[in-house]
This record gives structure tokens, sequence and C-alpha cells, in this order.
């Protein structure tokens, strides 16, 4: 096979120079999507660059560089950069790790960076096997091979760590296969099933429930979940110096008519259902609010979602109310004021803050006021199916980076000689990695033999 | 004693250390070096007590977490893993003299920390997004390689004094003559980046589970991810050139910079120039 021509395009797919090139191409060109701005309506570019040079950002994709054509050429030939580097090299590391290492010439192993000659008592068998306990007793597990008047000891620790850089260059590639597995671009426009990988929001008011949710991918639109999700509940907590501190919705997934999942949506607290997972991400205040009023004489009470400025009759509460006025802080409302008649006298006006209680008392009761500002929760939602492509291909990548930064291929030759009754024990060895660490291991291993 | 009155104490000894250590450098009198390595070590310690007592006091002011959280808060911490880390390097490689070149890092770090314009000191409260036990893990894993990053860049400079003032036939008399042995320099830089590359790497991947976790997303090409993926693709290239290509001495030196400044950039050009998802430090 080496005395083949290689084909030119796999000579330059399989050279370190082409992967030094595209990690530089690929830094350099990430910059321009750090200083321009991303994903913006195409005005934005015409406005801060001009009409000119828009139109010339808007061929190159500029707008949106790491989904271009060119940013995916780049990334392809980076990968097939990895592939035929990995498999042009990966035989010679095969023959390394298994070449037969007794085969060594004797008169080699005095040229290693690391040698000692030591004397030895004793037959030369007994020596043999001496020595060759010796190396057991470290960890050293010697095969050996009877030489003309002389045994050869070898011992290897760590062959197989010689892969290690390909393990790296494995995960990547894995990295890359879960990023297009989860891919919402592949899924639309190759596997023609949207639903397969998207990402997308919803916004759900309290109280309401949607069975849809809307892609970000532009000509997808709405997707079915095939299930049907119910925000139960809206809030934000604020710290006592105003930053918030917690959003939280209440989420209720149903599936066929039955409640299947209820669960506490927050910022790194996502639900998951069915591969599905919906992330708290905005929310949306409304001017409705959702009142409840009871009597506190006769029990009764209702709850209604009340627009602003809307009279609502309470039926079996023989009464009318709405709201009409309210005071807001930001978009958050600090406080309403209710109208309320049971048609007894002068109508009740009354400021109420939300989250409080007001008691009125009027002829017919005392009634027990409490609001709650209406909001719409806004769900990020995602279905990845390439996560776990991506999370295995990083483990695999810090595993084999240590692998390949901190473990070494060791190996120990032991020559043990008989010349006219007296016997020598030559050590030689050499490591591919942490040289200086080796030296260590082979000055004790051979002291240990004195 | 509170953990500000601490971290000042730490700045102190930090910018008494560096000055030893440039003298050191400058003067070559051995004798005084041990005194760097004491004020680093008592830096350190104070550091490190002050770091304790800071997260104590969130937990005091009812809004308890890491003390990682804002600009200051990584300063410090970006202080405290660097001075952590050269001085792990000063006792495995036994030379002083570099410090010179970390030290004042720590140093620099510490001070603009606690005298920049505009710096907000106080124990804020956690917002949403931050809430998450992936902060530490993250925070703590990138730190770590920039830490180690810092000092290969500071070998790089290092390394290049050494060599300039060689090629222009210096002698052991002048000012670089106490700086180490060029081959000793480049191994040292070797290994600090392939150090700090392993715990980018982990910073980075720490950093895509969160936001997949926090906004579905594990990946958004936003500028501080972006950058922090260049940093990758430089020291990439870096480890690259040496172990396939041979490179050695003042290109590896230059790439330290090079990847240093892109550090630096990352850390620090992105919270203030670029706008994105990673806005937490900017105040």
């Amino acid at each position: 096979m080496a005395e083949n021509k290689k084909n030119p395009v796999w000579e330059l797919f399989s050279s370190v120079r082409l992967a030094l090139f595209l990690l530089f191409t690929m830094a350099a060109t990430s910059i321009i999507g750090t200083i321009i701005l991303q994903n913006q309506p195409s005005n934005f570019y015409v406005e801060h660059y001009g009409a000119n040079m828009a139109r010339f950002m808007q061929a190159l994709d500029v707008p949106d560089m790491y989904n271009s054509w060119w940013f995916m050429v780049i990334l392809t030939l980076f990968s097939l950069n990895l592939i035929v580097c990995s498999l042009e090299r990966i035989p010679n590391a095969w023959r390394l790790v298994t070449m037969d290492n007794l085969a060594a010439e004797p008169e080699g192993l005095k040229k290693m960076g690391l040698h000692r000659s030591i004397p030895l008592g004793g037959p030369l068998p007994v020596a043999v096997n001496k020595t060759a306990a010796l190396l057991a007793g470290k960890g050293w597990k010697a095969e050996r091979r009877d030489l003309d008047g002389a045994t050869l000891l070898f011992a290897q620790k760590g062959a197989w760590t010689r892969f290690g850089v390909y393990i790296v260059h494995t995960s990547i590639l894995i990295i890359l296969i879960g990023s297009l597995i989860g891919s919402p671009r592949v899924a639309k426009d190759i596997l023609k099933n949207p639903f397969y990988a998207f990402k997308g929001s919803v916004n759900i008011p309290e109280t309401q429930q949607t069975d849809v949710i809307y892609s970000f991918l532009e000509g997808v639109g709405q997707l079915p979940l095939g299930f049907t999700v119910r925000c139960d509940f809206f809030t934000i907590d604020y710290y006592p110096n105003g930053m918030p501190k917690e959003y939280l919705s209440k989420l209720t997934v149903i599936e066929d008519g039955k409640v299947v999942l209820q669960q506490d949506v927050e910022v790194n607290k996502p639900l998951i259902y069915k591969g599905i997972t919906f992330y708290q991400s905005s929310y949306q205040p409304y001017e409705d609010f959702i009142i409840t009023v009871r009597n506190n004489r006769t029990g009764a009470s209702t709850t209604e979602l009340i627009p602003p400025a809307i009279e609502v009759p309470w039926k079996e509460g023989g009464a009318r109310f709405g709201v009409i006025n309210m005071e807001a802080r930001g978009e958050a409302v600090s406080r309403i004021k209710i109208w309320f008649t049971d048609d007894q006298g002068e109508p009740s006006k009354f400021w109420l803050e939300p989250g409080r209680e007001a008691l009125i008392k009027r002829s017919t009761g005392d009634y027990t006021f409490s609001a709650k500002q209406l909001y719409a929760t806004g769900l990020q939602v995602a279905k990845d199916p390439g996560v776990w492509w991506v999370y295995g291909g990083c483990g695999l990548m810090l595993l084999g980076l240590m692998v390949a930064f901190f473990m070494s291929h060791r190996k120990v030759w032991v020559l043990v000689s008989e010349e006219r009754g007296k016997v020598t024990v030559l050590f030689a060895g050499n490591a591919n990695k942490n040289k200086l660490g080796f030296e260590k291991t082979f000055a004790e291993l051979a002291d240990s033999l004195r | 004693m509170n953990s500000s009155q601490l971290f000042g104490f730490t700045t102190l000894l930090y910018l008494l250390s560096s000055a030893v250590y440039i003298a050191l450098f400058v003067f070559k009198n051995k004798k005084i070096g041990a005194a760097g390595t004491v004020l680093a070590i008592a830096g350190v310690l104070a550091q490190t007590v002050a770091l304790g007592l800071r997260w104590e006091e969130s937990y005091d002011l009812g809004i308890g977490h890491a003390p990682l959280t804002n600009m200051y808060e990584s300063l410090v911490f970006f202080s405290w893993c660097t001075a952590l880390f050269y001085l792990f390097m000063e006792f495995k490689f036994k030379n002083r003299v570099i410090g010179a070149f970390v030290m004042p890092f720590a140093f620099v770090a510490m001070a603009y920390a606690s005298f920049a314009k505009g710096m907000n000191q106080e124990i804020t409260p956690l917002i949403p997004a931050l809430q998450s036990n992936w902060l530490i893990a993250h925070v703590v894993t990138c730190f770590i390689g920039y830490g180690a990053f810092t000092m290969a860049g500071g070998l790089g400079v290092m390394y290049l004094l050494k060599k300039s003032a060689l090629e222009k036939g210096l002698t052991r008399e002048t000012l670089t003559g106490s700086l180490p042995d060029l081959r000793v320099t480049d191994d040292i830089t070797h290994k600090t980046i392939v150090f700090g590359f392993l715990w980018l790497s982990a910073g980075i991947i720490t950093g895509a589970v969160w936001a997949n976790e926090a906004w579905g997303t594990y990946w958004s090409w936003d500028p501080k991810e972006t950058w922090s993926i260049i940093t990758w693709f430089i020291y990439a290239s870096t480890l690259h050139a040496r172990f396939t290509r041979g490179w050695s001495g003042s290109r590896i030196a230059w790439l330290a910079i090079i990847g240093f400044v892109s550090v630096f950039f990352t850390y620090f050009g992105v919270n203030y120039l670029l706008a994105g998802l990673h806005s937490y430090g900017q105040s």
C-alpha cells in the first residue's frame, strides 16, 4: 500500500497542515459573527452598514453565518480531515501496539535513551526468573524469548494509550453527528419531518392550554405536540431589592383527556415529557385579572377572569363587579380599583393589591376579595434527539484528552545474558510521553534489582 | 474581619509578592526569592479565607450562593486560580523567577476588582438563570483553565525575552540572566497549555450542558461561547503544531501569548464590548 501513489486529495485530507489551516480558519471566521449581530431583521444591517454592504452581507449569509453554506463547508472539510487523518494514522498506532518487541536487537537496546547494565550472581535461568519476578512485583508482566546464550524479557504498560488522541477525534465526530441528529434544519429539509427535532416557543395564558407550539425555523410554523399543556399558574418572585428571584409556571400535561403530569417549571428546571422539553423563558402580563369574591355569610364564592372596565355579573351571589382603575409599576400592576354592588345601596369602590385580600362589609354580608393579574408564561420548547450523542461525545472527549495528555506507553526490555559464567542484566526502556516521569520509574526498577 | 478587608489584604500581599519576584528577576538575589513565595502563599491563604467568608456572608444575607456570580467575584476567583496554579507550578518545577511574569496578573486582577470605576462589590442575589448546580462546576473549570493560560502567556513572554537577549549576544550578567533555560521554559509552557486545554474543554462542556438545561440549547453561538471555542481552536492548533509538526520555542511562545489574548478577550472583552446571553459579568 505504501508503494502505491496516493490520491492527492486523500493526501491533502490526511495532512495535519490542513487541520491547522482549518482550525485557524474556523477561529478567524467565527470572530465575524461575534462582531456583527446575528439574526437581525434585514433593515438592521442596512441601517448599520449601508445598503451595499448589507447586500454583500446577505449574499454571504453573514447575518446567520454559523448556519451559512460556507461555514458548513468548513465544518465538513474539518470533519473529513479528522476522519482521513485518523484513518491514516491508526494503522501505525496499531502496529506500535501489537509489534513484536521481543524481536528487538540486543545491540539496539544499548542505544536506547534509557539503559543500564547490572551484574548479577547465579546461573542464567535463576537470574531470568528473579528478574521476571521482580518486574511482575512492580506490575510489569513480562514476555520472554530465549536467545543464543541469553534471555530477553519485555514488558509494557499503557500500550492502548496510543489511541487516546483518536478517542478525542472520534468524540468530536460523535458531537458533530449528535448536532446533526438534533438539528431542526436537518429534520425539516432532509428528513422532511420537522417534528423529529425542533426548537420553538409558545405562550400560554394562565388557565389556558395548548397542543401546538411554534417553531423558530422559518417555514415550519405550528407543530402539534400530540398532547396538551395547560398553564395553571404563573408567578414572579422578587428579592427585597427588586431583582427577580424566581419565574415559576405550574404546568399540567394532559393526554387523551387525562392528566399525566403536573410540574412546577422554573428557569434551570424544565419539564420533560415524551422527549419534548419545556423551558421557562419569558412571560407576558395582561391587564386582565383573576378575581375571587366570597360572601363570608353564605359561603358562596366565584372566581372570574375579567378584562378591565367590564362589568361581570355574579348570579348566585346576586351581585355585579368589575375593575374600574389600576396602577402599574412597570408592566406589573401594583393595585386595582374594584367596583362592586349587590344592588343594596351605594356600590363599593376600593383599591386592592394583587396577592392581598380586602374585606368589604355590606348589608348582604361580608365579602372577601382577592385578585391576581393575569400572566401568560412564555415557554421555550425543544426536542433534541441528538443531545445524548453530544453529551456522550463530550464525556468521551474528556476521557480521551486525559489519556492523550497524561498517560503514556512505557516499555521495558531486560536482556539477561551470560558470558564466561558471569551473568549481566541489561535494562532498557522508553516512553512516548512524560519521559521525565518514566526516567524515575526506570531508575527505581533498575535499582530494585541490586 | 470581613471578606472585603481580607480581599484588600490579599491585594497588598500579591503586590508585595509580585514586587519581590520582580526584584528576584532584576537583581538575581536568590535569597529574597523565598520571601516572594511566602507572600504569595500568605496571599492565597488570605484570599481563600476571604472567599469562604464572602460565601458565608451571602448566607447571612439570606441569599446564599458561591461567590462566582458577577465581574467582581469572577476577577477575585481568577486571581485566586492564577496564584494557586502558579504556586503549584513553582513547587513542581522549583523555579521562582517565573513568579515575576505571573503574580502581577493575580495582583492586577485584584486591584482592578477593588478599584475599577463602576465595579459593584456588593453581594447580590442570584437571578433565576444562575440558580443552578452547574454554576460552580462551570465557573471553576473555566477559571482553572484561564489561570493556566495566564501562566502560559507569562511564560511565553519570558521565553521571548530570554531568547532575544541570547540572540543579541547578551550574557549571564544582564537582566535576563536569571531566567531559566529556554528548553525548561518551553517544556513548562507546553505542560501548562496541555493542563489548561483540558480544563477549558471541561469548562466549555459544563457550560453547554448547563445552557441546555436552562435555555434548551447546548450551543447558540452566543459571543461568549463563540470566543471560548475560538480560544479552544487556537490551543488545539498549538498542540497539533507541537505534537505533529514539532513546533517549539518561539513559535509556541507566540502562540501561548496569542492564546492568552484570546482568553482575555473571551473573559473580558466579550463582557464589555459584545452583547449576548452571558451578560451577568457586566456589573
